[in-house]
């Protein structure tokens, strides 16, 4: 956690509790970023703990409703829990982690 | 790895309610009598689940994933609840959309990180219709148990997707 690099990106992977949907989505993530090698940091989250990383963060992944507005992109995960749609959200995701 | 508990007991059918606050907290009431949880779980999951909700649209029928905060918790359970009629719950992440749920998966969890294997065999039933609307359907709490906890430990020998 401590060796971030410079131009690694930080993935906030936010739900309600931050124990059960956003464990699931994080893994996802992470399989998703090694078959692209691709390196990033997630970090696991409630999503109102997410104004904490806001100054380091690159994108957010979430499966609740985010209410306040963050300077980067918020991209909605429900299809890793139900699989549909979940091509077009792992495409949307990758893009994010490649730009 | 910390041990997840689910019997028959925690299986209960033909739950009826008007709203999911009346679903959730019949659900919970098993849990406590059990000990799996604390008198503060079934308020608690009930106020996470008009925060936070977790109505799934899934292909099949619908499927909602209560929980809430680890203090709430004595031991890891997981609670099957199949609901005589639909009822409306939140979908996850939406402000007002909402969806008719049959089957409700609620989850006691006592540690943040160690389920990881479980809840991805969860996403696994909710991606499969087949599954949900047998669930749905069957009348014998042992034969869901034994489909669900046999789901639920199947990931290892789970083919490639």
């Amino acid at each position: 956690m401590s060796e971030v690099r410079k131009g690694k990106k930080t993935v906030l992977v936010a739900c309600g509790t931050g124990i059960a949907t956003s464990t699931v989505v994080s893994d996802a993530i992470e399989k998703m970023a090694k078959e692209n090698n691709i390196q990033i940091e997630i970090v696991q989250c409630k999503v109102t703990e997410v104004p904490a990383y806001e100054s380091r963060a690159s994108l957010l992944v979430t499966t609740t409703i985010v209410s306040k507005e963050y300077p980067f992109p918020i991209i909605n995960a429900r299809a890793f829990l139900t699989g549909i749609g979940l091509d077009k959200l792992k495409e949307q995701i990758l893009e994010e982690l490649k730009k | 790895m910390n041990h997840v508990n689910f019997d028959e007991t925690l299986v209960i059918r033909n739950i009826e309610g008007e709203t999911s606050s009346e679903i959730l907290k019949h659900m919970a009431a098993n849990l406590y009598q059990k000990g799996y949880v604390k008198e503060s779980y079934a308020e608690a999951v009930i106020a996470r689940e008009k925060k936070f909700a977790t109505g799934l649209p899934t292909n099949g029928c619908g499927v909602a994933i209560p929980h809430t905060d680890i203090e709430h918790v004595n031991q890891s359970a997981i609670s099957v609840g199949i609901l005589k009629k639909p009822v409306e719950f939140g979908i996850m992440g939406e402000e007002t959309e909402r969806t008719p749920v049959k089957l409700v998966f609620m989850l006691a969890m006592h540690d943040s990180h160690s389920q990881l294997t479980m809840l991805q065999s969860l996403m696994g039933i909710f991606q499969d219709e087949e599954i949900l609307l047998y669930l749905a359907k069957e009348e014998s709490e042992v034969k869901i148990k034994e489909e669900v906890s046999k789901r639920l430990n199947l990931n290892n020998m789970k083919g490639g997707e």
